[in-house]
This record gives C-alpha cells, sequence and structure tokens, in this order.
C-alpha cells in the first residue's frame, strides 16, 4: 500500500495523499490551465521536479543555495510590532526582507490622496530609519470612483440593467480620475524619498481599473524616468467590465499573464507581478502546477523582472488568512525552481 | 527596482561591484563582513552591536556610490545639504 504524505488543499486544511495522487493533481493542474489559458502544459521534467516538492513530508523547504531571488512585498507590519516605522525596521533586521512597503490601512489610492502630507512624513522617517528599499504603495480601486462612494455612475448596478453605453461611460470617467490620483499620490511618496511605487490587484476592477493604472504609470515614468515601479496584478484574467478598453492597441479584456506583461513593460513599469488566483476546492500541487503553467509564457519575453505573487489565494498558497509555512514555502520553491523568477 | 534588471544579471552586476562572485551573495557571513567594512549598513543584535556602523542614510549613500546607482532618497538628503545634483 502506498504511503501517504501530508499536503494542503487551496482552503489550508491538511489532508493525506499518495504520491501517485499528488501526480495526479499536478498533472491534472497544468492541464486545466494549458486548456483554459491555451498555453503549453508543464513537460514532464518538470512535473517530476515538482512531485518531489510536494510529496516530501518536511515541514518546510527552499530554493538550493545560490538560486535565491529578491522579495517584494505588498504593506510591510503588523499591529503587534508597534509603529508603522518600528514594523518596517523589524522586516529588515529581525525578519531581514530584501525590501519594504510603507502603506495606510485603507489600501487605495483615492482614499491615500487625502492624507498624502502624513504618508510623505512617514515616508521621511523610514528612509532614514532603514537602508533596504521602503517602496510604497497601494491599489488603484476604481470602483471607489462609482457612487455612493464616488462621483461617477455605478457600472456594477448599470450592467444588470443592460445600459452598457452609459455604463461605459462612467467607467471612461473614472478612469480619468484615476490617474490624476494615482499620478499625484505617486509623485508626493517620490519626492519624500520612496524608492519604488507599488499598484498593486491592477485591473481588480476589469479593464477600466487596469488602464487606468498602465496609463498613470506612462505618465509617471514620462515625467520620472528613475522611479522603479511595479504593477501587481489581481487576477489572471483581466475582466472585460467596459469590454472595448485598449492600451497601445492591445484589447485589454480578457488579457492573461503573457499579455498582461507586454503591456505593463509597454507602459514602463519595471516588476511585474502576475497574479493566479486559487482554487480552494483543489490541492496546493494541482494550484502550483496551474499556476506555473499560465506564467510560464511570461518568462521568455520577460524584459523586467517578473515577481509572481506568492500569498494568500495567489500563486498556490492556500486562501487562508494564517497560510501555513509548509505550503508557502512549497509553491515558492516550485515557482524559482520552474519559472526562474526574478523575485515573489 | 529603478533598472527592471533580471535577477541574473542583477546579482552579476552587484557581485562585480563588490569584488565578489554571485554565489558570495548567497553566504551570510561572507555578505555580513564586506557589508560591514564597506559600511553598507548590516543587522545588529543583542550581544553583537555595531556602535560605529553607518546609519541608514550614511550606508545608503556608501551603497549608490559603490554601485553607480541613483537612491532617491540619498538625492533627496544631497539636495537638503545643497551638494550633489
Amino acid at each position: 500500500m502506498e504511503a501517504q504524505v501530508p499536503t494542503r488543499m487551496g482552503d489550508g486544511s491538511l489532508v493525506e495523499l499518495t504520491r501517485s495522487q499528488i501526480r495526479a493533481d499536478l498533472e491534472a493542474g497544468t492541464e486545466a490551465a494549458a486548456k483554459r489559458g491555451k498555453v503549453e502544459p508543464l513537460a514532464q521534467d518538470e512535473l517530476d521536479h515538482l512531485l518531489d516538492i510536494f510529496a516530501s513530508a518536511a515541514r518546510f523547504t527552499s530554493v538550493d543555495i545560490g538560486d535565491e531571488v529578491i522579495l517584494s512585498e505588498d504593506g510591510t507590519g503588523h499591529p503587534q510590532e508597534g509603529g508603522r516605522i518600528e514594523a518596517l525596521y523589524q522586516h529588515e533586521q529581525i525578519i531581514c526582507q530584501d525590501s519594504v512597503e510603507a502603506y495606510h490601512m485603507d489600501y487605495s489610492y483615492p482614499a491615500v490622496k487625502t492624507l498624502v502630507p502624513v504618508e510623505q512624513a512617514a515616508m521621511k522617517e523610514a528612509q532614514e530609519r532603514l537602508t533596504i528599499p521602503v517602496h510604497y504603495g497601494a491599489q488603484p480601486d476604481l470602483g471607489r470612483y462609482s457612487k455612493p462612494s464616488g462621483p461617477c455612475d455605478n457600472w456594477s448596478e448599470l450592467l444588470p440593467q443592460m445600459k452598457i453605453d452609459e455604463a461605459r461611460a462612467a467607467q471612461e470617467e473614472a478612469i480619468e480620475m484615476a490617474i490624476e490620483d494615482m499620478v499625484f499620490v505617486a509623485e508626493s511618496l517620490w519626492e519624500a524619498g520612496a524608492d519604488g511605487i507599488n499598484f498593486d490587484t491592477a485591473g481588480a476592477a476589469g479593464d477600466a481599473d487596469f488602464l487606468a493604472t498602465l496609463r498613470a504609470v506612462e505618465t509617471l515614468r514620462k515625467r520620472n524616468p528613475e522611479m522603479g515601479m511595479m504593477v501587481g496584478m489581481a487576477s489572471e484574467t483581466v475582466l472585460g467590465m467596459h469590454g472595448q478598453l485598449e492600451y497601445r492597441g492591445t484589447r485589454l479584456a480578457g488579457l492573461k499573464p503573457k499579455g498582461q506583461m507586454q503591456v505593463v513593460q509597454q507602459a514602463g513599469a519595471t516588476i511585474y507581478g502576475p497574479a493566479i488566483n486559487v482554487n480552494t476546492g483543489k490541492t496546493v500541487a494541482w494550484n502550483s502546477a496551474r499556476v506555473l503553467t499560465y506564467v510560464k509564457p511570461c518568462m521568455d519575453e520577460a524584459q523586467i523582472p517578473v515577481h509572481l505573487n506568492v500569498g494568500m489565494g495567489v500563486g498556490g498558497v492556500p486562501m487562508y488568512g494564517f497560510a501555513p509555512v509548509d505550503a508557502v514555502s512549497r509553491c515558492s520553491k516550485a515557482a524559482v525552481d520552474i519559472l526562474r523568477l526574478d523575485g515573489l | 527596482m529603478s533598472k527592471g534588471m533580471r535577477i541574473t544579471e542583477a546579482k552579476k552586476f552587484v557581485a562585480d561591484k563588490l569584488g565578489v562572485t554571485p554565489r558570495d551573495l548567497s553566504d551570510n557571513p561572507t555578505m555580513h563582513e564586506l557589508r560591514g567594512g564597506l559600511r553598507m549598513g548590516r543587522i545588529y543584535e543583542g550581544e553583537t552591536t555595531y556602535f560605529d556602523d553607518p546609519s541608514p542614510l550614511e550606508a545608503k549613500f556608501h551603497i549608490a556610490e559603490r554601485l553607480g546607482i541613483s537612491i532617491n532618497s540619498v538625492n533627496r538628503f544631497k539636495r537638503g545639504l545643497g551638494i550633489g545634483e
């Protein structure tokens, strides 16, 4: 009888599977991504390597010495760590991160724009307390520009009423406001000494959200040639909430990681972060194989670093607030080993 | 981050500037001593403090100079002092 090894489901629950079952899951995961994403499945030697990772009973795993990559982060710090700046400093000195990100709890560019002086003061202090890069980040959060939070008509309400033209017009109106806010906040924090700016969960509100981000990055690149900019995505496919928006001739609705990366590069960002969502009803092995299959087409064409999002509910990591380290470390190692990523 | 360098290229770039190999970048003791000697900043703990180590801003000055890169906070500090750019 085949021995069973502990592994995780996409919701974080612990299960036990045989090596053969894990192999079957890996193959099913890559096939699922290949079919839906119209990409090549992982090769057999890659699946063999993934099997060694996910069929291990070790509590923790890691990359080989010499294969380390850069860890970038969104929103550094926790309440237990004291104040915002103390938290950043602890992540440098005690957790030994490569970079940290100053942020506001209302992680949203339209929200932060009203607090810019406070954020600038925090960034200035952070730069004097830390040696590692301190970035500043928030989300484009296009939905916040719609009623009742914002001034634009609510396209989420208009679409079910089949008011398509009105919904598109509302999104187009919101795009211009979002660009203005993102550029204002980014330049303000850059002026305060930030080492880079992060646009997190780009595309969360669909293609209009993604277009606003790309155009903000493009504007910032022209005005600030040295600014580091990271664009982290919200999901593996850009939702067509508008459906007709293009960036430099590329239709944004339906873009998958390779297409996302191409437009992010064109806009002038310096890091691209794909986000592949987790299926909580499948194992981490299945999810990880699916993730790597989706992202692999990016790697040969990437001219900027690719930092795969490997965290709660993305990159194969379970959708659980306190992700088990056995799952996190396996997904991280799998991603670096197979994709030859630049970072996580 | 500002240069958008891929990881292999970035490791070689940094290693060359520091006079070490890319493999050395993965070795904690080697890098700890190197960063200390070059005054680039390092971690410390309760029983091993380095009171004479540089402040973070000074460390970033050295990093920018040694690697030949532009660091935003360093440039800002220089502007405040009326030196550099």
